[in-house]
């Protein structure tokens, strides 16, 4: 009995960890779901188990089924099925037929200097020169803002969406999927010169943990002044209502 | 006596070879100098300049022996910690139990003294052979620290020949105090040696005190000083105590399991409960000294905090909260296996399973990833890298919530246990708990506002720094529950806790949860170095030997389980040796 309710009980948050992908059509990924479900199960097996009484009826019917004679067929039964399953796994392929999943970091780290406009910056230092002129003159700073719009609907909004949400016209085609600068996690996490540095170089220019082979963004130094891309950064901030991270 | 004098004897050896091997290089670097008048640039290598030893693995050699020698170093560090707070209890108590468990924690450590030097001089020799430029451009700016170590090496030693052998020679009386005095020597210069190689180690992260050149400006104190110093004396001495704690609870029980009789069990059942109380005592305020160690990274390089958690290890962060998460896990299942020792302990298991849902649920929220790992169809599901419910579970602002959480719960199943074998007898004990409960519940609602609105509403400095009020609500509420507990349990009905009746079960709990900080250790002194990448000293002196790549997270991974199996099955023959030792005492 305890045995079915230890079953029962991890049934339950299975499903409820599989309920966004079912109704939603948002699955929590597998790998994540594995690694949820590997925890529950201990602790819901750590529960049942606190005392002695527990245990033991929570393993009684597996003791009983190895040990018991009477249970002979059932045993046989068990230790036929059970590796003929596993044969079955493993001929079947399990999630092998699946693409491989993809480690992929989106954030990965910067370097300390990089190279643009025949220049060096130097990542650590580096700060968009017109922050400051959001607090000396704020008339100025809105034209600012608004300069960096119209570099932002002239070349990033096809991929990047007109709200900034990561869902432009060409967002549907690419893999992976162009970043939305909205939210509380992407560009609000990240510094301005980090910022600067992954238009600059674009996908060509991502170490290789940030899948820099299969990231469909140009490298805009070729395309952007060097004031533009501050301009654009500027604007992404303030459209979003994002403030860069300062440390 | 003479195995005494033997093992002294080996262990000033093994000093002096140190010595032998540091003074060198002080008087090259610091005679360099003199020379000159001023300190130099930090060399620039070219792959020949390292030197080469065919069948050997330079990197691996020495990431191994710093590895072990950090492993033993912080169990004989932190062991010294707790039985001089043993002691100075139980003179205070007048209770000899706490002298006899204070005296077994160090006969079990001692062993690992020697251990812990020889460990000391390989990654010496190995530092020396395999990057002997890197060892003589530090030995050039720390020289005179480096001569400080060694000095500080012969006091610890001899405060620790002279606290283990006077234990009994001077028990009583001023000479009591007198050994106090000695166990207080012992820790104070453990410490200092720790913080004087902690300073080594952060001067090759946030070099200070050099010029971009590396050329050194004079004063050792600006080196000393460098940004990550001080988060790392503090995150480094309390992660020795718990860890230290932890292993001395796996060999009690370890003893436990194979105790003879209802005494002994109950005896090293005792230790056990004592050293883990310790260790999870230490463990509360680990994750807070972490993030403020973290944070200093981020905010010393950005490219140092994002390889580090959002970047290239930030999978190795993800196994760092599985572990830390199981340890939490198994630090709550070995007290709650632990409420039958009192006879009201049965009343509190119905709660049991509350508590572990609510521990289990931060514990996952804790580890929940942000960038995922997606199979194609995920990924076009989920339109990129990131769930839209669980994306934010993957920030800072959700495990602070998370970890504050798990910290309280696991502080709830302590007042219980400790509730299992008394009962309050005052008029307000109804009015007590209510007190409780409205401050567990304030505490909670506070953490996660804090968490939510400055973690997700406002900008990161305020994100980061909301951290701060949140570890105060949590440390406030377990303040003030011990004061409430301790007023109304005054003069309570009090029964005597069964030692020893506890299954073997949670005994194993207890070896997981040294399992879990060895290989925690690990893990994270890997990704702290390895955060500094292709640079000895970063930033200032580049690593252009062969091994200048960062391997990749499996490799390291087994890397550093392969070295935690070596370390555990030294502990396991150190635990047996003292085992041993005992026995031959008791035939004498």
């Amino acid at each position: 009995m305890r045995l079915l309710k230890f079953a029962l009980t991890s049934l339950f948050f299975y499903l409820l960890l599989k309920a966004p992908g079912f109704f939603w059509d948002k699955p929590i990924p597998s790998s994540l779901v594995s690694m949820y479900m590997f925890f529950i199960v201990i602790t819901v097996l750590l529960v049942m188990t606190i005392t002695d009484e527990g245990a033991r009826g929570l393993f009684a019917p597996i003791r009983a089924l190895v040990e018991d004679p009477s249970k002979k067929l059932v045993r046989n039964a068990v230790f036929v099925i059970l590796p003929l399953a596993a044969v079955f796994l493993a001929y079947d392929g399990g999630g092998l037929k699946a693409t491989p999943s993809e480690l992929r970091a989106t954030h990965p780290a910067p370097p300390p200097l990089t190279r643009g406009y025949g220049k060096t910056f130097d990542l650590a230092t580096l700060e968009n020169p017109f922050r400051k002129i959001e607090k000396e003159d704020p008339e100025a700073f809105k034209s600012l803002v608004k300069e960096g719009g119209e570099v932002y609907f002239k070349n990033c909004f096809f991929c990047h969406g007109d709200k900034l949400d990561g869902r432009g016209h060409y967002a549907h085609a690419l893999d992976p999927k162009p970043l939305p600068f909205t939210g509380g996690d992407t560009i609000a996490q990240l510094q301005e010169s980090y910022v600067f540095w992954r238009i600059l170089k674009g996908g060509p220019g991502l170490p290789r943990e940030g899948g820099s082979s299969i990231s469909a963004m140009p490298a805009w130094e070729k395309e952007l002044t060097e004031e533009e891309i501050w301009k654009v950064i500027l604007f992404l901030y303030d459209y979003t209502g994002n403030t860069p991270r300062s440390w | 006596m003479k195995p005494r004098f033997k093992s002294i004897l080996s262990l000033t050896a093994l000093a002096a070879l140190q010595l032998l091997f540091v003074l060198p290089y002080f008087f090259s670097g610091a005679l360099a100098a003199e020379a000159t008048g001023a300190f130099g640039p930090a060399p620039v290598l070219a792959a020949g300049d390292y030197p080469k030893v065919t069948g050997v693995n330079p990197r691996m050699f020495v990431w191994m022996a710093a590895q072990m020698h950090l492993w033993f170093a912080a169990f004989v560090l932190a062991v010294p910690i707790f039985v001089l707070l043993l002691e100075v209890v139980g003179v205070i108590r007048k209770e000899k139990r706490y002298d006899k468990v204070a005296y077994e924690f160090l006969r079990v450590s001692l062993t690992a003294y020697s251990i812990t030097a020889i460990t000391g001089g390989l990654l010496l020799v190995g530092l020396i052979v395999f990057y002997p430029d890197l060892m003589k451009y530090l030995s050039s700016i720390f020289g005179s620290t480096m001569l400080l170590y060694a000095l500080f090496f012969f006091v610890e030693s001899a405060a620790l020949y002279l606290y283990y052998y006077g234990w009994k020679p001077m028990s009583s009386g001023g000479l009591k105090w007198a050994h106090i005095g000695v166990g207080l020597l012992l820790n104070a210069s453990g410490t200092t040696l720790m913080f004087i190689a902690n300073a080594w180690v952060t001067f090759m992260m946030t070099p200070a005190g050099v010029d971009m050149a590396g050329v050194f400006d004079g004063n050792i104190w600006h080196a000393v000083r460098n940004h990550l110093w001080g988060p790392m004396n503090l995150h480094r001495f309390i992660a020795n105590i718990a860890y230290g704690g932890s292993i001395v609870a796996a060999y009690a029980a370890y003893r436990f399991l194979g105790a003879s009789g209802d005494k002994e069990k109950a005896h090293y059942d005792w230790m056990g409960y004592t050293a883990n109380l310790v260790a999870i005592g230490a463990l509360l305020p680990l994750p807070f000294a972490g993030y403020w160690l973290t944070a200093e990274i981020y905010a010393y390089s950005q490219q140092m905090g994002i390889t580090l958690m959002g970047g290239l290890f930030a999978w190795l962060f993800i196994i760092q909260a599985v572990l830390i998460g199981a340890l939490f896990l198994a630090a709550n299942y070995y007290l709650w296996c632990g409420f039958k020792r009192g006879v009201n302990g049965e009343r509190y298991l119905k709660y049991v399973r509350y508590l572990a849902f609510v521990i289990a649920a931060t514990f996952l929220v804790w580890f929940t990833p942000h960038t995922l790992i997606l199979t194609p169809e995920e990924a076009s599901s989920l339109g990129g890298q990131y769930h839209p419910l669980l994306g934010p579970l993957g920030l800072m602002p959700a495990k602070n919530i998370a970890v504050n959480i798990m910290l309280l719960f696991t502080f709830l199943s302590f007042l219980l246990y400790r509730r299992s074998h008394r009962t309050p007898t005052v008029k307000w004990a109804r009015a007590g708990n209510a007190m409780e409960a409205a401050l567990f519940t304030a505490a909670i609602a506070n953490i996660i506002f804090l968490g939510v609105y400055y973690g997700y509403f406002t900008n990161s400095v305020y994100k980061v720094a909301s951290s701060v009020p949140q570890v105060a609500t949590t440390l406030f509420v377990i303040a003030a529950c011990l004061v409430i507990e301790y007023l109304m349990h005054r003069n309570s009905e009090t029964a005597e806790l069964k030692w020893g009746r506890v299954p073997d079960r949670s005994q194993y709990a207890l070896f997981l949860i040294a399992v879990s900080f060895t290989w925690l250790m690990g893990l994270m002194g890997f990704v702290r170095s390895a955060i500094r990448q292709h640079w000895h000293v970063y930033s200032v002196m580049r690593d252009n030997s062969p091994d200048a790549f960062t391997p990749s997270i499996a490799y390291a991974a087994k890397t550093v389980s392969v070295g935690t199996i070596i370390f555990m099955a030294i502990v396991a023959f150190i635990f047996w040796l003292s085992h041993m030792g005992r026995e031959g005492e008791a035939d004498e």
